[in-house]
């Protein structure tokens, strides 16, 4: 079957409902699908906790907005990208005020914002803790408004189909009824998020699994930045539940098992009782986590049945301060680990957390394939470069989502319908999902989640938060060997009926994809960077690596780097210097 | 903006409800109980209406009305309606604070304290009605 | 503690059952497991046929809810330990059709949702250069706890009301409808009205108060409702006293 729209969203996240807006509003005409694998409240951005940077204060600047973002990433950001982000992110977050979203309040009633790690001053809007919840579903709640966004709630997008270098549309499957349906578009936007997924301990969701970058991937279109990955400093043992950095801003201290506040011997300043901006507990995510192995090597961390771990001491904060500031921390505490930190220490681990990397757009959202756009955490315009700031992912998803739409729509308004290369493709794809559903014959034997444990191992062995040539190498090898033995997947269910094992195996495939790019990515960059650490290449190499790399997915399905140089405008490449 | 539902149609197993389900929870029980009580209220009224009409009949009617009052079936049935009343009453207090969140000096005035108001001008009214009846 | 422990969990294929099915299966008991890590054991161990919704695990998204023993909760939230010995009697969540296992249809709801404008209304556009408008803590705290809603269903679930009579709006839908009434922002309460008042809006609840015992974020639904009454009621006594319409 096969349906036509003007513009295919794939996602409905923050980045996606965002677009799907600013199509509604930018050009009433365009007939606009949203198609999201879960109903679009539960997109991942509901996870959010801390807040969205955007300048307001009266002592805060959009120069050091930039700065700090650029120094942040260690200067493998797009300067020009960053400029006009940094500009726009305060207005898409009034924007999304007027819509509704219930910010967090001065006593006057303006709009509060608190200090967030690697931000020199307070620039953090926030709802509570519960920021990227608030945003979703003001997002989501607004959408409804608009009678020319079409929703496909609980579709899997299979196939980008694109001929000649040109979107024709996509190819989903609805869950509740197997239907596979062709869906041409003049235009497409990626919105599909992360993929932290690839890796076994994440803060991600189960949703994560890369699948736009895949999508894309193999539709022409490269990745850009794989290689940086975020480890968030604080996440909780066994569930991987983040702690948000909000309760580093509000003061919480990061203590090794003798009680000492570690960071101070990590060149990150020297530890004060209250809170100092890009300072200690407030440096940059990439740096503490990187201090937190090298505390376990010393033997200085605490051990739990789910690996070592430090401690997060929010106690000296009180009960009453957590509660008006941070109570979603309590209650996760309390819900999900059994302890209370207004009383107790809370034990934390660095936890795999958000993807630098993404589908390679400029700062349209506009990818290499023509008609094909990216927005959110699946793109990489660059903004984040080596390592993102907390904070400056909610706004890029209003900024850049916005953008993508209103860049989408225009190029929809002029572009023509499918190609009959096109519709074929898409008629391929749909034989192709069927022979997954009906069953291979004969079936494989390689158990879906065995392929994806070892995957996550894999990828946590050889590219976590130190790499070196070696287990890189290892990797690249055992993910190939991966690629092979997904062919020998065993798929039990054959229903048709809201099928979610056929989906576990799409997904699998998905993170197979990533984590390929992943390990290739960092295996070629040789030189440590931001969230980037070699061992064997320990110090940042600007003549050889201040440059992107960009993922291609050659014709015979391999993985090849090439690089693209970083856009400098008006600050030249620095040191990166906290807590002084 | 319109969503492609989940287009199961009639496949979706459609569940009914038993008609014995407000027996499997204490709440929905009281709840019943409840909707119940509103069959008595309106006894109650009745009741009530019958007392004035008899009165207003003259010495005769009210006798016969007093005779008819004391017979041992109705005496249960008002035994019974007042407890139902009262179980309506306690029920409608405890829901109050949830219908007019009371606010003094822009705090919210806790449920429990606005209940406990409730019960003292219950008091207080049923006191004054004792009084008028005995002297 | 024993070491295992027994999950009583509904199968339903419409493409072979009749009606839904009970089946067994054993899963480690552990401290910190709860019932959604025993559903993932059991579809990466025993059966990958299992279907179920899930995705943040950690009391957010609200794609997990099902019935627990009995009772709709979150199954992120819910500890395998706080159910021993078992077994546990894992249902798809009450009052909604099934569509598969313990994946329910809640379609209804999203139908349903756009009915009380749940956005902002207003009578005039404020322009983005005009910055923020204001909004006081207390004013923010006036409707901040409905818009917690997760809209995970559970208070669905729990409403015999809806159970009975499907075409009421029911709890979440008002609380969402209450959320943008009482925000200072907000002009719609007069669009919302004509819903809300409808016999199947605020009116067909008898107030059985389970969707606030059953809601996991505290959002107090069943409060949303009362309060709604009383502002309808006092609209409909207005709209008697002057029949015009008022100045
Ligand atoms: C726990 C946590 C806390 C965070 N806190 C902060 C914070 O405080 N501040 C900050 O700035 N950032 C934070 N982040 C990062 C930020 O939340 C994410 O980067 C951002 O929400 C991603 O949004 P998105 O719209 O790109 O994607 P998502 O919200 O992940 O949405 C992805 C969408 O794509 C759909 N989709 C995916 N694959 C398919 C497919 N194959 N077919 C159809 N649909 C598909 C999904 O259904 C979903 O609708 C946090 C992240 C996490 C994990
Ligand atoms: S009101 Fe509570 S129970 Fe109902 S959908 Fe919202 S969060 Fe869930
Ligand atoms: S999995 Fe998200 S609420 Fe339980």
């Amino acid at each position: 079957m096969t349906t036509a729209h003007d513009v295919v969203l794939v996602g409905g996240g923050g980045a996606g409902l965002r677009a799907a807006i600013a199509i509604a509003e930018a050009r009433p005409e365009l007939d606009v699908a949203v198609v999201s694998k879960v109903y679009p409240m539960r997109s991942h951005t509901v996870s959010a906790e801390g807040g969205a940077a955007g300048v307001i204060g009266a002592d805060d600047s959009l120069d050091e907005h930039i700065y700090d973002t650029i120094s942040g990433s260690d200067w493998l950001a797009d300067q020009d990208a960053v400029e006009m982000f940094v500009e726009e992110a305060p207005r898409e977050l009034i924007r999304l005020e007027h819509w509704g979203c219930p910010w967090s309040r001065e006593p006057d009633g303006r709009v509060a914002v608190r200090p967030f790690g690697g931000m020199k001053k307070q620039r953090t809007w926030f709802a509570a803790d519960k920021t990227g919840f608030h945003m979703l579903h003001t997002l989501f709640q607004t959408s409804l408004k608009y009678g020319t966004i079409h929703r496909y709630d609980e579709w899997f997008v299979t196939k980008l189909v694109v001929d000649d270098g040109v979107i024709q549309g996509v190819v989903a499957i609805e869950l509740s009824t197997g239907r596979i349906e062709t869906m041409t578009a003049k235009a497409v936007i990626l919105a599909t998020g992360g993929c932290g997924r690839v890796f076994p301990f994440t803060t991600n969701a189960a949703i994560k699994t890369g699948d736009g970058m895949s999508l894309a991937y193999r539709a022409g279109a490269p990745l850009k930045d794989m290689e940086f990955v975020q480890y968030h400093p604080t996440g909780l043992p066994f569930t991987g539940i983040l702690i948000t950095e909000a309760a580093r801003a509000e003061g919480g201290w990061l203590l090794n098992k003798d009680g000492y506040r570690y960071l101070q011997d990590y060149d990150l300043g020297k530890p004060e009782p209250t809170p100092v901006l890009r300072s200690m507990e407030l440096g940059p995510r990439d740096r503490l986590s990187q201090a937190f192995v090298h505390e376990v090597e010393e033997g200085r961390a605490i051990d739990t049945p789910y690996g070592p771990a430090v401690h997060l001491d929010l106690r000296h904060l009180g009960a009453k301060v957590i509660d008006a500031k941070i109570p979603f921390v309590r209650e996760l505490c309390l819900k999900y680990q059994n302890v209370d930190p207004a009383a107790e220490l809370v034990q934390v681990r660095p936890v795999v957390h958000y993807m630098m990397g993404g589908v390679h757009t400029d700062i349209h959202g506009a990818t290499p394939v023509k008609g094909l756009y990216a927005a959110g955490e699946v793109a990489c315009v660059s903004i984040n470069g080596a390592n993102r700031l907390g904070s400056n992912s909610l706004p890029e998803l209003l900024v850049f989502g916005a953008r993508a739409g209103r860049a989408a729509a225009e190029y929809a308004a002029g572009a023509s319908g499918p190609t009959r290369a096109g519709l074929r493709q898409a008629d391929d794809e749909h034989r192709r999902i069927w022979r997954e559903l009906r069953g291979r014959e004969p079936n494989g034997n390689e158990r879906i989640a065995d392929l994806r444990e070892q995957m996550q191992h894999t990828m946590e062995g050889g590219a976590g938060i130190y790499r070196t040539g070696d287990s890189l190498t290892k990797a690249v090898d055992t993910l190939h060997e991966f690629q092979g033995r997904r062919d020998q997947a065993r798929i039990e269910d054959h229903s048709h009926t809201f099928n979610t094992e056929l989906l576990t195996f799409l997904e699998l495939s998905a993170m197979l994809d990533v984590a390929e790019t992943i390990v290739y990515s960092a295996l070629r960059r040789e030189e440590s960077r931001g969230a980037h650490q070699r061992t064997d290449y320990s110090a940042r190499d600007n003549d050889r690596f201040l440059a992107h790399s960009l993922a291609h997915r050659a014709s015979d399905g391999s993985c090849q780097i090439r690089y693209l140089p970083v856009t400098i405008t008006r600050w030249p490449v620095g040191e990166r210097v906290y807590g002084r | 903006m319109t969503g492609t539902g989940t287009g199961t149609g009639q496949r979706a197993y459609r569940p009914r409800m038993s008609l014995w389900w407000w027996a499997r929870k204490r709440s929905y029980t009281l709840f019943i109980l409840r909707e119940l009580s509103s069959v008595f209220v309106a006894w109650f009224v009745l009741f009530t209406l019958l007392t004035v009409w008899s009165v207003a009949r003259g010495e005769e009617r009210y006798e016969q009305f007093l005779d008819f009052a004391s017979n041992p079936l109705v005496v249960a049935l008002n035994v019974l309606a007042l407890a139902f009343l009262l179980f309506h009453t306690v029920t409608w207090f405890n829901l109050t604070p949830k219908a007019m969140p009371v606010k003094v000096r822009g705090r919210r005035v806790p449920s429990t304290v606005v209940i406990a108001a409730q019960w003292l001008g219950f008091v207080v009214v049923s006191a004054f009605v004792v009084w008028l009846v005995v002297s | 503690m024993a070491d295992s422990i027994t999950l009583r969990v509904t199968r339903y294929q419409p493409e072979v059952d009749d009606e839904p099915r009970a089946q067994d299966f054993d899963v480690p008991l552990r401290e910190n497991w709860v019932v959604l890590d025993g559903l993932n054991y059991i579809k990466d161990r025993l059966d990958g046929t299992l279907s179920y919704r899930w995705s943040c695990r950690m009391g957010i998204c609200g794609s997990c809810g099902m019935m627990v023993d009995g009772e709709p909760a979150l199954t992120c939230a819910t500890f395998l330990v706080d159910h021993a010995p078992g077994p546990i009697r894992v249902e798809p969540l009450a009052n909604f059709p099934v569509v598969r296992d313990l994946v329910v249809d809640i379609g209804d709801f999203l139908e349903k949702l756009p009915r009380v404008s749940p956005w902002i209304v207003r009578d005039d556009d404020i322009p983005v250069d005009e910055g923020e408008s204001l909004q006081t803590p207390e004013e923010l705290a006036d409707y901040k706890q409905y818009s917690m809603c997760i809209n995970c269903m559970l208070c669905y679930s729990a409403c015999p009301v809806y159970g009975l009579d499907p075409d009421f709006i029911g709890p979440a839908a008002i609380a969402l409808a209450q959320r943008y009434n009482l925000d200072s922002r907000d002009d719609g309460a007069a669009k919302r009205l004509d819903v809300l008042i409808h016999p199947d809006g605020v009116w067909g609840c008898t107030f059985v108060g389970e969707c606030t015992t059953a809601c996991p974020k505290d959002v107090d639904p069943a409060g949303a409702i009362q309060r709604y009454k009383l502002t309808a009621a006092m609209e409909t006594i207005k709209s008697y006293v002057s029949p015009g319409g008022g100045p």
